[in-house]
């Protein structure tokens, strides 16, 4: 019954650890867009222009009701229609990072809410630009009450990656299910790619919870 | 529209005052906080404000420092408008860009410090400097030593806040907002926060201020012997007006109006 071939895991191993490194590109590049994306739509919602708060809130709750597999099809699918042609890695980039950039402006808006009121009078009695009050005052102290959660969506995204072999993309599920295909054997490598996330998941997740108390030390915030 | 013809578009004169509030209203809602207050401070005076909480003392250090906007009326700092600016030949609410180039004339202490947790006592007092009036670093950092070692912050000037007691944040928050030049230096209940033992090191900066630096000040107190001693004029406010004000020895030793009277013996009771 169980039926592992150990010859089969080492010669499909390169192919996977090759894919392994597409996927965590995908991730890494999709956080990096939703980090400083997340931030603009977290600023914007405090922004004294009401109909600005009203059409990016509007838009963050839109993206946070509705499937990100949808919103990757869309983006490759439907924007073709209007003469946006975009490759498989482009439209998932764009997909991957707008979706999770919503829910970690989210995670912004609550580090941001956290700073004391006083923090931004103080700012103002520097008479600093509304740049240098964010930059320089809030960003930061909003940034340690943050980093949890920004962690939590670091690891979120990674196992969020696979949504992209349904476009074309070659990371970890979609090479997986090529050599599946390509050998009638499904059980070794799907069982090495949860290892392989395994493996990068779980000592992600400890070096964020290790960086946290870090920069909260280096911030001198207890 | 509101009629503006009653304020001029600067005040000049021999005697212009360093601050001017000139029929200044704020309310909140149905609620007046103040009810057209007209106050002037000249320059170098050192003014108190005393007063039941709720009588409007606070806000009038708030709007000041434009940490609130008023309903009507015009606030004037060194002879120029603050709170409105000229166009067209006419005083019209001023807009952030002319609240940034008016604003470094007025500095402000806070009941709670509101020093920045992230940065060092040093770091604190040149991140204005440095940030708001681009000094280069070399420059912001001696003027920022000179002014943390006449608040005798010196020793501790690469402690973060949260490692400093009430007192000497509130010593370095005073630093912080000095070392950005202002002409009027705004101060509230700066030592409502404090513990009993630590209140004399902050009032014997304030006291050293007033002696020796020609600012203006203007301060929001419950320490009513520190007022006393210090200020050149007490106000005392009521019900978002100032019902009396005068010499502190006057206004201490013979108060006029019954309000005054039944005040301080209610804080004297206190004591």
């Amino acid at each position: 019954m169980f039926d592992w071939k150990w010859e089969f895991a080492w010669e499909i191993l390169p192919r996977l650890v090759v894919a392994t490194g597409n996927t965590l590109l995908a991730a890494g590049a999709g956080y990096a867009i939703a980090l400083v994306l997340g931030l603009f739509l977290a600023i914007a919602q405090r922004s004294p222009s009401r109909a600005l708060t009203f059409v990016v809130r509007e838009l963050v709750e839109f993206i946070r009701s509705t499937p990100l597999l949808l919103q990757i099809f869309f983006v490759f699918y439907v924007g073709p229609q209007f003469g946006i042609r975009l490759s498989p890695w482009m439209s998932g980039m764009i997909a991957i990072g707008l979706h999770y950039a919503c829910y970690l402006s989210e995670v912004y808006r609550g580090g941001i809410d956290s700073v004391p009121k006083g923090q931004w009078e103080a700012a103002i009695a520097l008479n600093m630009t509304t740049l240098q009050k964010y930059c320089r005052v809030i960003i930061p102290q909003a940034i340690p009450s943050a980093l949890s959660g920004m962690g939590n969506y670091l690891v979120g995204i990674f196992k969020d990656t696979p949504m992209l072999s349904v476009i074309g993309v070659a990371e970890l599920i979609h090479t997986a299910n090529a050599i599946g295909s390509e050998h009638y054997r499904f059980l070794e490598p799907y069982t090495m790619v949860g290892i392989l996330f395994l493996a990068i998941s779980l000592p992600a997740a400890g070096l964020i919870r290790l960086m946290e108390g870090r920069v909260r030390r280096k911030m001198g915030l207890k | 529209m509101l009629d503006m013809s009653g304020f001029p578009l600067e005040l000049s004169g021999e005697n212009t005052p360093m601050v001017s509030f000139r029929k200044v209203r704020k309310s909140y809602g149905t609620l007046t906080v103040l009810d057209d207050l007209d106050l002037d401070i000249n320059a170098g005076e050192m003014v108190s404000i005393i007063g039941p909480s709720g009588s409007g003392k606070t806000t009038v250090l708030r709007m000041l420092m434009t940490l609130e906007q008023i309903n009507s009326g015009v606030i004037y700092v060194d002879g120029k408008p603050l709170t409105h600016m000229p166009k067209g030949g006419q005083l019209v609410p001023a807009n952030e860009r002319h609240l940034h180039s008016r604003r470094s004339d007025i500095g402000m202490c806070f009941q709670h410090f509101n020093l920045f947790p992230h940065m060092t006592a040093l770091e604190n007092c040149m991140e204005g400097p440095v940030q708001v009036l681009g000094l280069s670093k070399a420059e912001a950092r001696d003027r920022s030593e000179e002014l943390l070692e006449l608040v005798g912050m010196i020793a501790k000037k690469d402690q973060h806040p949260s490692r400093l007691s009430g007192g000497q944040q509130q010593r370095v928050a005073i630093a912080r907002a000095l070392a950005m030049r202002p002409k009027v230096m705004l101060f509230d209940e700066v030592t409502s926060a404090l513990d009993p033992e630590v209140i004399g090191e902050v009032t014997n900066v304030i006291r050293g201020l007033v002696s020796e630096h020609n600012l203006t000040m203007l301060m929001v107190t419950h320490q009513m012997g520190f007022a006393r001693d210090i200020s050149d004029r007490i106000c005392f406010f009521y019900g978002g007006k100032i019902e009396e004000q005068g010499h502190p020895s006057e206004l201490f030793g013979n108060p006029q109006r019954e309000r005054t009277q039944q005040f301080l013996s209610a804080v004297r009771e206190a004591v």
